[in-house]
């Protein structure tokens, strides 16, 4: 089942992109899509009878040298089977979306077949995406993370016509590269450290590491540490974290239903994957997981700012989603791993929600995708206002606070922040401020996307809003499937992502134990028990106060590990109120603020963006990353490359070599005279001298 | 078959005196007789070298298949494969049926350009056979010959100046090494390579004038050996021939140099450097690790402001050639079974990313990557193809290419990590100057007037590029073809080397007791 699962997208892949001559575009296209629902339905009922106990399915050798062993194989535990749903549910989603949004596409001309060969590549993601999360060991994870790559590679450029398609493919690929640098060396570290790959082995290995010292770059260093900080720097780059973010947003470049897929549900979320499976090596490197707090906590303030003025409508999403994936990383840089997982099963619905509904808006919008051509859609395209209205209520987390009530992204981005408080110290209370700003601000770029879109005055060409139209049914089925995700995956799974920790370790087939009934937990009740009452459980609170439970699993056992002083999400449960209720305000203020500045008060956001021209710039400017990088890299690399060339190559290296033989080329070149190939001989003759002499020497020390 | 070595060897040669007596004529009909010709005998070859791989025992490390008889002048013919050679030459035979099949457009001179390649054929499979070094040494340095003649003749304007070049680059390195063979004879009394394989070198201090040389004669020896790997591997900074060479030798030219001619170099460090001279070795790897680095940092950077397709790839080679002796000169397992590995698949990749400018160049008669662009509108089936084996030069995992260099590279961490963290590098600037060259000659819209006519690839040309995928994918996702292949052979060179310097007394250890 598990190899049918993994295996099926590929041959729809290969039938749509081979065999579309013969069965035809409609077939290439049905029959990928109906592999993609059967993978779809295989991983349900994985994910369903599922009972924590990890399991390994070997397919066939893979890399063999010496003591190096990988090899192809389908691993399955708890981080897998819920990767493996949101994989296959957003992208048979997509694929069925796609029927009706490639339908016809103006970058193509007449007769040009571009269909099958979209089909194609989504569902090439899709495999590649598949044999990242269920790899046994780095090497194939890696397959996968390179795969995935190449899949958003041809997908960015898939309009090849437009240039700046190919340039954003390019630089996505490419940045994605420097991430994976630093992959690369984390694994050559953990082979050096452990002498193997293979998660059955480096993953119990977690708390040795810490104790081992690697020399590296001529540094004595912790070598859990190290591996730890090399591995999340191929996160970095693949999540679009901060430094290494810029390829996500111009990766927009590509058709919509790619960005839902790969930009937004599942490629860029490989990095929360990442830390997440390697949790019983971050756990013991705590210097390397402030660091990911750090970025998480930056990126998504960072993300979230640049969101609040970016006119398109595709890099809005972009930007939060750049922003989402940094609480992801602050809940996992806690280490809170199962949060983390949370708001990544969460944010796949929402995000792909708000992804598709927004393409359907700019189908409706003949592909139209600045927000200032928009206004007053709520009437033209009603079921699409509303999908977006559940996908916007969601991201920002509408819910009462403490209570059971609420859309998807309400628990889990509470569950992350209250995480972040509950880490405590000085980082813990910036990552948590950081993120309560942040929220604020993603509620005011949400409410503000769906008010300029479907509120307001009707801006823009008049020709175009008149015809303005809803989508078919293809495009509109999986938007209400991913609405039902986007209300119910929270309060569903709240229990098993971040209930408590009992609740959190049987899901994850974690071991645990109750310290309350070993006596250690005394001091703590006090502590608690007021703190009890505001819990989000109702039935919970006996429970809470009387039980306190532990992770008890030794690394590498269960999908997560949590080490054994690591009790931040039974703390995360006992944050004070104000610290539950803050993101609920955030979210609020950022509302009324999106209310008052586009609907009540349309003049004020020019007029503000008149009297702060520098900040308007500097954030409409994504704060001039790409022009700072291009100062810094890609412009030294060029005139490196040309110098080396003209000035290495030439001047230097042929220059001295041609110098020394200044003589003896034109002897040459006389001797090669009027015979075209004389110098031929020339050279034959000095190789024929040459073993004459050795032969003659042979023979005669043979003789003598 | 008793001789099996030696018929896969000098059955080319045969075909060549074939066509080189019989054939006559120069119209339509002769020149696609010699084509056919060429065709048949190195597709003929190719089979027949399946046999070898049937007969072959991998998990003997020893020479096998091996063939010995007198010579002329008392010398000794000695031929036989082990697991570190026996991959080159079915790589050679594998490539040349591909190579003649793509020089189905030529109309000058077919017959002697089929002869050369021919006869190239021969020499390139007698030098990973040959067990004897004057054996050795004549294939070494005659396969030289054919390949100027190749450039010279099929070549482009500035062919003389490119042929100068490399002449001038070789000769020093071929004069040093045959110095040193002689001096090994002297040490040893024999050119027996198996012979000369078990025997200790002099690696005790030596001075010259004054000037205290560490490894003594096997530094020394090592060096002149170097001096002729180097310039055919080619390693920085000998490496300024190889742009010129490619850039003007015919297509078929640039396949047979990129993908066979530049394994020579480093299955000559793997066969006479590392196990001959290990002291020497380990006193030098340093150096060829950064030199190494320095060749795929530099190379990689140079290859990514190029204007000619042919020289960009020709730079690149340069660079996955520096992951080679990179990987040699670790000397652990993973580094020398990577460095074959990069090697083998280099073959392939290079040879198709040749064959793919070949393809275009045949149209429009020229290499300027400017004179390019949205090929992909009209020529999907090239797209697909120039993409895989971008991908593959890229090292994407799931292509041959990654292999090679993830063996490499794990390889010489272990050893030098800052070496690895250079070398890594090469990820990200292969990825740069890849999908630059790739995006400017194939994305885009198709604007340029020239280009409105082009067709995609004809049968033929899909024929050539069909095995070529096969394999980089084959290898790519199941390597242990050629690691099975290679690895117990490896292994034993790896630990004859370790043994060797375990041995060998450190000259300061000497003096201390003294």
């Amino acid at each position: 089942m598990e190899t049918i699962l993994l295996f099926s997208p590929l041959v729809g892949a290969l039938i749509a992109g081979f065999t579309w001559r013969l069965i035809g575009e409609t077939g290439a296209q049905a029959a990928a899509t109906a592999l993609l629902f059967l993978s779809c339905l295989l991983s349900w009922v994985i994910f369903l009878g599922f009972d924590g106990e990890t399991y390994t399915v070997p397919l066939l050798t893979w890399i063999e040298s010496g003591t190096l062993f990988t090899d192809w194989a389908i691993r399955i535990d708890r981080l897998t089977a819920i990767m493996l749903i949101v994989i296959t549910t957003v992208s048979a989603l997509v694929h069925l979306y796609s029927f009706g949004y490639m339908a016809h596409d103006e970058n193509f001309k007449e007769g040009e077949s571009y269909r099958p060969r979209f089909f194609a590549y989504l569902s090439f993601f899709t495999f590649t995406m598949l044999m990242l999360v269920t790899a046994d060991n780095l090497l194939q994870l890696f397959f996968g993370w390179e795969g995935v790559g190449v899949a958003s590679y041809l997908l960015i450029g898939f309009y090849y016509r437009k240039p700046s398609a190919g340039a954003a493919a390019m630089k996505a690929f490419i940045v994605n590269r420097v991430g994976d640098f630093g992959f690369l060396l984390g694994i050559f570290a953990l082979f050096w450290m452990t002498d193997s790959i293979q998660f059955d082995v480096i993953l119990p290995m977690g708390a040795e590491l810490a104790q081992m010292t690697i020399t590296f770059l001529g540094m004595e260093l912790n070598a859990a540490e190290t591996i730890a900080f090399l591995l999340f720097i191929g996160a970095m780059g693949k999540s679009a974290q901060l430094l290494l973010h810029t390829w996500l947003p111009d990766a927009m470049e590509g058709p919509t239903p790619v960005s839902a897929l790969i930009h937004a549900a599942t490629m860029v979320t490989a990095g929360v994957f990442l830390v997440c499976r390697m949790s019983p090596v971050i756990e013991y490197a705590p210097m390397a997981g402030n660091f990911i707090i750090i970025i998480g906590a930056i990126t998504a303030f960072f993300a979230a700012t640049v969101g609040l003025v970016q006119n398109d409508i595709k890099r809005v999403i972009a930007y939060s989603t750049c922003s989402q994936l940094g609480y992801m990383f602050v809940a996992a840089g806690v280490g809170v791993y199962s949060v983390a997982m949370f708001h990544l099963f969460t944010h796949a619905f929402f995000k792909a929600m708000l992804f598709l509904g927004a393409g359907s808006v700019i189908h409706a919008m003949h592909h139209e995708q600045d927000m200032r051509n928009y206004g007053a859609l709520r009437k033209k395209i009603p079921l699409t206002f509303w999908a977006m209205m559940i996908g916007t209520l969601a991201i920002t987390g509408v819910g009462i606070p403490t209570t059971y009530i609420g859309f998807a992204g309400f628990f889990s981005k509470d569950a992350v922040v209250e995480s972040a408080f509950a880490f405590g110290g000085e980082l813990g209370s910036f990552a948590f401020w950081a993120l309560i700003v942040a929220a604020m601000f993603t509620s005011f770029y949400s409410w503000r996307l769906m008010f300029l879109t479907f509120f307001g005055e009707a801006r823009g060409s008049k020709h175009t809003h008149e015809h303005a139209h809803e989508s078919p049914w293809t495009m509109l089925a999986p938007l209400a499937v991913l609405a039902l995700g986007a209300v119910f995956a929270g309060v569903v799974w709240y229990n098993s992502f971040f209930g408590k920790t009992d609740q959190v370790a049987t899901f994850f087939g974690v071991e645990y134990v109750d310290t309350y009934a070993s006596g250690d937990h005394g001091g703590e009740e006090a502590a608690h028990g007021e703190a009890a009452a505001d819990t989000h459980a109702t039935e919970g609170d006996s429970h809470g106060s009387d039980h306190h439970y532990v992770f008890t699993s030794p690394p590498g056992e269960g999908a997560i590990h949590a080490a054994p002083d690591n009790d931040i999400l039974n703390e995360a449960h006992y944050v004070p109120l104000w610290v539950k209720v803050s993101p609920f305000a955030a979210m609020i203020i950022g509302f009324l603020t999106a209310l008052w500045f586009y609907i009540l008060n349309p003049s004020l956001p020019g007029r503000l963006a008149a009297a702060q021209r520098p900040l308007y710039e500097f954030l409409l400017n994504k704060w001039y990353f790409d022009e700072i990088y291009d100062f810094l890299f890609v412009k030294p690399a060029r005139w490196l490359g040309r110098t080396l060339w003209k000035g290495g190559d030439g001047a230097i290296i042929d220059g001295g070599i041609n110098g020394l033989a200044l003589g003896i080329i034109p002897f040459f070149t006389r001797l090669a005279g009027r015979a075209q190939s004389g110098y031929i001989f020339t050279y034959a003759f000095a190789m024929v001298l040459g073993i004459v002499i050795l032969v003659t020497w042979v023979t005669l020390r043979a003789g003598g | 078959m008793d001789n099996l070595l030696s018929i896969v060897t000098f059955l080319p040669l045969v075909a060549a005196v074939i066509l080189a007596v019989f054939l006559r004529g120069e119209d339509a009909a002769a020149q696609l007789n010699a084509k056919r010709l060429a065709l048949a005998a190195t597709s003929f070859t190719f089979v027949i070298s399946l046999a070898i791989l049937v007969q072959f025992d991998p998990n003997d490390t020893g020479f096998q298949l091996v063939e010995e008889s007198e010579w002329l002048f008392g010398l000794t013919y000695k031929v036989g494969v082990d697991g570190i050679s026996v991959l080159f030459v079915l790589l050679t035979t594998f490539l040349m049926p591909i190579t003649i099949a793509s020089c189905w457009g030529v109309t000058h001179r077919v017959k002697e350009y089929m002869i050369a390649m021919l006869v190239l054929e021969t020499l390139m499979i007698g030098v990973f056979v040959a067990l004897d070094m004057v054996l050795f040494y004549l294939f070494f340095e005659a396969g030289l010959i054919p390949m100027f003649l190749i450039i010279g003749i099929w070549g482009g304007k500035d062919r003389i100046y490119a042929a100068f070049k490399f002449f001038l680059y070789t000769f020093l390195g071929s004069v040093l090494m045959l110095v040193a063979m002689i001096a090994m004879y002297v040490d040893a009394g024999t050119t027996d390579i198996p012979t000369l394989l078990n025997h200790q070198f002099d690696a005790g201090p030596m001075s010259i004038m004054g000037w205290q040389i560490a490894g003594g004669m096997q530094t020394l020896l090592w060096l002149a050996f170097f001096a002729s790997f180097a310039v055919k591997m080619p390693m920085w900074p000998v490496h300024t021939w190889l742009p010129d060479a490619h850039v003007q030798a015919p297509t078929a030219g640039s396949v047979v140099l990129a993908a066979i001619l530049l394994k020579m170099g480093g299955y000559g460090f793997l066969r006479f450097s590392l196990p001959m001279f290990p002291v020497g070795s380990d006193i030098m790897a340093p150096l060829v690790l950064w030199l190494s680095v320095i060749a795929i940092v530099y190379t990689s950077l140079v290859a990514m402001v190029q204007e000619d397709m042919k020289k960009l790839i020709a730079y690149s080679s340069v660079a996955h050639m520096g992951f080679v002796t990179m990987g040699i000169f670790a000397a652990n397992q993973q580094g020398v079974d990577g460095a074959i590995f990069q090697m083998i698949s280099h073959g392939f990749i290079s040879g198709a990313l040749f064959l793919c400018v070949g393809v275009i160049y045949d149209r429009m008669h020229t290499r300027d990557i400017d004179a390019y662009g949205g090929l992909v509108v009209r020529m999907p089936a090239y797209a697909a193809v120039f993409m895989l084996f971008t991908m593959a030069n890229v090292g994407l995992p799931g292509t041959s290419g990654f292999v090679g260099e993830f063996l490499t590279l794990i390889g010489v961490f272990q050893v030098n990590t800052w070496v690895g963290v250079f070398a890594a590098t090469g990820v990200i600037l292969s990825a740069a100057y890849a999908l630059w060259l790739y995006r400017r000659v194939v994305f885009g819209d198709l604007i340029k007037e020239s280009l409105k006519s082009i067709t995609d690839m004809d049968r033929r040309e899909r024929a050539i590029f069909a095995p070529l995928i096969v394999m980089t994918l084959l290898l790519g996702v199941y390597p242990s073809l050629v690691t099975d292949m290679i690895g117990p052979s490896v292994e034993a060179l790896v630990s004859h080397y370790d043994t060797a310097l375990a041995n060998h007394v450190p000259d300061t250890h000497v003096a201390a007791t003294h």
